[in-house]
């Protein structure tokens, strides 16, 4: 139990939580700011490293993602000067995987030599549609054009490149996305995340959908069909699902993601990251103030954690479940058992097996695709009795 | 001691709204019988649920000392009365304890179905009657109109009628005076044996049970020995008292007098409302006439939402039991529902303020099922079998035939809105008894199945004519009729709590409508759910809902973990609302909604 995060792995999540402009569908921590303060920063997150280091001597570090926000914004000098100080703190896996997320836009992609000087070995690029007045609709300040260029300097720049999209967008329809699909898949390297557009509450979208101003939106089945075709689509092309929204070629999957999803540790640094510690045997959540300013200030106090709680053996099974049963290869009956303290019912399992929604083979329980498109009712099921 | 002619002893008859309680309140404030600061509106109604819906649901009972014009002082007892048809049993019984009523009509609004109905029992009761027209500071007031309204559809004389506005005050005065000089004072002999109406009883958890009594002979004191004479039973009285309106003791109440007494009784169900009291040696061999027990004729199941609270139920059913006498219940299970009670009710008002009471002072989420109505089977043995729960429906084939109980409901409406009432009747199976006139309002009297009735028809009334229409009933007896249970089966297994009595002829339709409720009440589940209706073993409508396809959340990284795991949480919480049925959750609410009719 106290080294069950072995398991998962040990990742390191840097926030960079300053955007060029909102998008309407975001609710990530995300501020639009002229005036930033590269040094200060740079100081507050090695502070941060050092604080986190001294909790987890001794642990291999197996990746680092920088998110956002729009870490691409970043100077390539402060991304250098973090992943130096990393070098010093953890020992760290050979195939450490450092992953910056990057807006496709000229600017930014003037840095990406920059970046794989610094160290950065991947790059996830949020593309998100590939055609203009979509772009614009998603309050996108990048084209297509400043896309397919950006990207290329990626790929020149970058073993390893990843991009998003979105899906079942206003007025999309299943053609239009099937095409659009296919044209993705055939620039892309080895990574791609494709994300069905989710109206999120607190956000310019979650505002005009309560207002009933956000026309056009996919009908639920016609959403459905546009994942089981995406799933199609992406095995034809080599690039099955290895999680919910991603796909990949086999063994490009994002090494960082896989951490959190098979309920790994990691470290959250950054206004408003979140983090999971295991600490003396138990594992904590953490997580950070939300705004910059703040964070800042409690950094230069100490600690930019907002919160540190521990996660009680339930909560973590509930954890464990949520993020595990989101990838191909599911979770552990036996790890869940030992992190809980239960079992997960026996006739709970066979009824979802007779609806063909799990697979349960031996030690492991997953979904099958039918059962992955209704992961939450799953979940219910599974997590009712616990 | 009081003389009988400084007595007054009256009810206020009104509609809801109409300005009842306000127009008590000023009686009770302008001869300083509260002092202004303990002065709060509805003073009468003391249960929150009667000052939120601005009804009256127990009777209360004030005494008011008047110093008149002519330089006497008058002890005036007002027995307020509830408004509603379903509280019609309590108005009728304080009625019999007054001489006099005031006739409380709203002066924009005219006569309302419930103003007919206790005015009728006020008459019956021989009461001297004083019209009051009310809300006369309102622009739309028309006091010529309403007055000729009074002598055309009530025809009582309303030429003297008191022009009153309860609300800002005026014509309180005018109104004292009436109540001492048109109404007549009671009759009694002080030197008789004693004879003491039982009017009212219940519970109060420092007192015991209380009794509301009026003496008609003879005289009451503290520590006589008192007799009920329905069952022989000897108390001894404890306290003895008035209410002004908070309790007051006396020495003493004689003939004529209004009052109450303590006499270590320990539950209501021991004193009998209209029961005669009098004393245990040299007591009055005569009864005084007594009222008919009230009977319920609503009945329907509560259910906890969370079964562990079950025994709260029970206790929280037990206690308002025993202070309503009305109220019934017992024990019943359900295969969809787990444990509850099913409960009779004088009403659906009455239904709504013991559920609401359940849910608010005791604190426990109730499950409704839909109301039922007593059936009368005749077996083909000859034997007689009363239905309460449509569930417990015996087999057919020894089932000879059915008969249901009917009302005579009375409607008043603006004659705009009469062609949707007579609609709405027809679609409910009415028969026209009478449709009359009374200027621009139309008074439809209808014979109506109370079953078609108990569930919505008073809401759907309402709405079919924006609140304008007045609506009254009265049981009219059992008549065979075409009935038949309706089953609904979820995902091919029966709800027994979703059965219900219907024509047989409105059967398909109603099958259709509620298949067509559950299933944008039930949610999607992972595999599809066929819901339908029978009759027997024959299926006679039937919707598809379908399966689940899509739900899972596009983006969960490592920040997402715990507001996922907490949104799963909720969920879970609001699962447990739900009541498993086979492998089908049907939420809580869908028992009740699933029956609402849209026509």
């Amino acid at each position: 139990m106290a080294e069950d995060w072995k398991q998962g792995g040990f990742g390191l999540y840097i926030h960079w939580p300053f955007c060029e402009a909102k998008c309407p569908y975001c609710d990530f921590n995300s501020h639009v700011s002229k005036n930033i303060d590269q040094k200060q920063w740079l100081k507050s997150y090695i502070s941060e490293l050092d604080r986190t280091a001294a909790l987890t001597q001794g642990r291999v570090l197996n990746s680092i993602f920088f998110g956002g926000g729009t870490p691409s914004l970043m100077a390539p000098e402060t991304v250098k000067a973090i992943l130096d100080k990393v070098q010093t703190l953890w020992p760290q896996a050979n195939d450490m995987e450092i992953t910056l997320e990057a807006n496709p836009s000229s600017v930014e992609a003037g840095r990406f030599k920059g970046f794989h000087q610094a160290g950065v070995n991947r790059v996830s690029m949020g593309i998100q549609a590939l055609n203009d007045d979509d772009l614009r609709r998603l309050g996108r300040i990048h084209t297509v054009q400043d896309a397919m260029t950006a990207f290329d300097i990626a790929r020149h720049e970058f073993d390893r490149v990843s991009f998003d999209l979105i899906y079942a967008r206003q007025d999309q329809t299943l053609d239009q996305w099937q095409s659009e699909l296919r044209q993705a898949l055939s620039m892309a390297i080895d990574h791609l995340s494709l994300y069905q557009l989710t109206i999120e509450q607190g956000t310019a979208f979650g505002d005009r959908y309560n207002r009933g101003r956000l026309r056009g939106l996919p009908s639920d089945d016609t959403a459905a069909d546009m994942y089981l075709a995406t799933q199609d689509i992406c095995a034809e092309f080599d690039m099955p699902a290895y999680e919910v929204s991603n796909h990949a070629k086999i063994g490009s999957e994002s090494r960082h993601n896989l951490i959190y999803w098979r309920y790994g540790d990691y470290i959250g640094i950054g206004p408003g990251a979140h983090g999971r510690l295991t600490l003396d045997g138990q594992r904590h959540a953490t997580e950070s103030h939300l705004q910059p300013n703040v964070w800042l200030d409690a950094v230069r106090n100490g600690t930019g954690d907002s919160s540190v709680v521990p996660v009680d053996p339930v909560d973590q099974g509930a954890e464990y479940l949520l993020m595990g049963m989101r990838i191909n290869q599911g979770i552990s009956l036996s790890r869940y058992a030992a992190i809980t303290g239960q079992h997960i019912g026996t006739s709970v399992l066979s009824e979802l097996q007779d609806l063909g929604m799990i697979v349960v083979d031996q030690d492991n329980l997953k979904t099958t695709l039918q059962g992955r498109s209704i992961l939450n009712a799953i979940l219910d099921k599974l997590l009712l009795d616990q | 001691m009081i003389e009988l002619d400084k007595i007054r002893n009256f009810s206020i008859v009104a509609h809801i709204d109409h300005g009842k309680s306000t127009l008590a309140d000023r009686l009770i404030q302008s001869t300083n019988t509260v002092a202004d600061r303990d002065m709060k509106a509805q003073l009468l109604d003391s249960m929150d649920i009667e000052r939120e819906r601005g009804i009256t649901i127990k009777a209360n009972t004030v005494r008011i000392d008047y110093k008149a014009d002519d330089g006497n002082t008058y002890v005036l007892n007002l027995i307020d009365t509830p408004g509603h048809v379903d509280f019609a049993y309590e108005v009728s019984r304080s009625m019999r304890a007054v001489e006099g009523s005031l006739l409380v009509v709203d002066s924009t609004q005219g006569v309302e179905a419930q103003t007919l109905a206790n005015v009728y029992q006020a008459i019956e009761a021989d009461h001297e009657i004083v019209p009051v027209l009310n809300k006369i500071d309102l622009p739309a007031t028309d006091c010529e109109r309403v007055a000729e309204q009074i002598e055309d559809v009530i025809g009582i004389d309303a030429s003297n009628a008191l022009r009153v506005s309860a609300k800002s005050g005026i014509g309180i005065k005018e109104t004292l005076e009436a109540i001492v000089h048109r109404l007549p004072a009671p009759k009694g002999d002080r030197d008789a044996a004693l004879q003491a109406m039982l009017v009212d009883s219940w519970y109060d958890s420092y007192l015991g049970v209380v009794v509301l009594v009026r003496i008609m002979h003879g005289v009451l004191k503290k520590n006589d020995r008192i007799k009920m004479m329905s069952n022989g039973t000897v108390h001894q009285v404890e306290r003895i008292g008035v209410f002004r309106p908070q309790m007051e003791k006396v020495d003493e109440l004689g003939p004529g007098e209004i009052g109450f007494i303590t006499a270590s009784i320990k539950q209501v169900r021991d004193t009998r409302v209209g029961d005669t009291i009098t004393h245990e040696k040299k007591g009055s061999t005569i009864a005084l006439p007594g009222f008919k027990p009230s009977q319920p004729v609503v009945f329907c199941g509560l259910f906890p939402v969370d079964s562990a609270e079950f025994e709260d139920l029970r206790d929280a059913i037990e206690k308002l039991a025993l202070n309503d006498a009305s109220f019934s219940f017992e024990m019943e299970t359900s295969a969809a529902l787990g444990f509850g009670f099913r409960c009779g009710f004088l009403g659906l008002l009455h239904l709504e303020v013991i559920r609401d009471r359940i849910e608010r002072e005791y604190n426990i989420e109730l499950i409704t099922t839909a109301p039922s109505v007593i059936y009368h089977i005749y077996m083909r043995s000859g034997e007689m079998i009363e239905l309460h729960n449509p569930a417990d429906m015996p087999d057919l084939s020894k089932v000879d035939h059915l008969e249901e109980p009917r009302i005579k409901a009375t409607i008043m409406v603006p004659d705009d809105y009469l062609g949707d009432v007579l609609k709405l009747c027809q679609d409910r199976r009415g028969m026209q008894m009478d449709l009359t006139y009374a200027g621009s309002r139309a008074m439809a009297v209808y014979d109506l199945p109370l079953n078609e009735v108990v569930f919505d028809f008073y809401d759907r009334l309402k709405s079919v004519t924006k609140g304008y229409a007045s609506f009254d009933y009265q049981m009219m007896g059992y008549r065979e009729d075409s009935l038949v249970k309706m089953s609904i089966l979820v995902n091919d297994e029966p709800v027994d709590a979703l059965s219900t009595m219907v024509h047989r002829d409105r059967a398909e339709m109603r099958g259709r409508a509620m298949c067509e409720k559950l299933k944008d009440l039930i949610p999607r589940h992972m595999f599809k759910i066929p819901i339908q209706a029978a009759i027997g073993g024959k299926v006679i409508a039937r919707e598809t809902l379908a399966a689940l396809r899509k739900d899972v959340t596009a983006k969960c990284y490592g920040g997402d973990a715990s507001r996922k795991r907490k949104l799963l949480d909720k969920q879970k919480a609001g699962k447990k609302k739900m009541r498993q049925f086979g492998k089908v959750d049907i939420p809580q609410e869908a028992f009740i909604s699933a029956l609402k009719m849209d026509n």
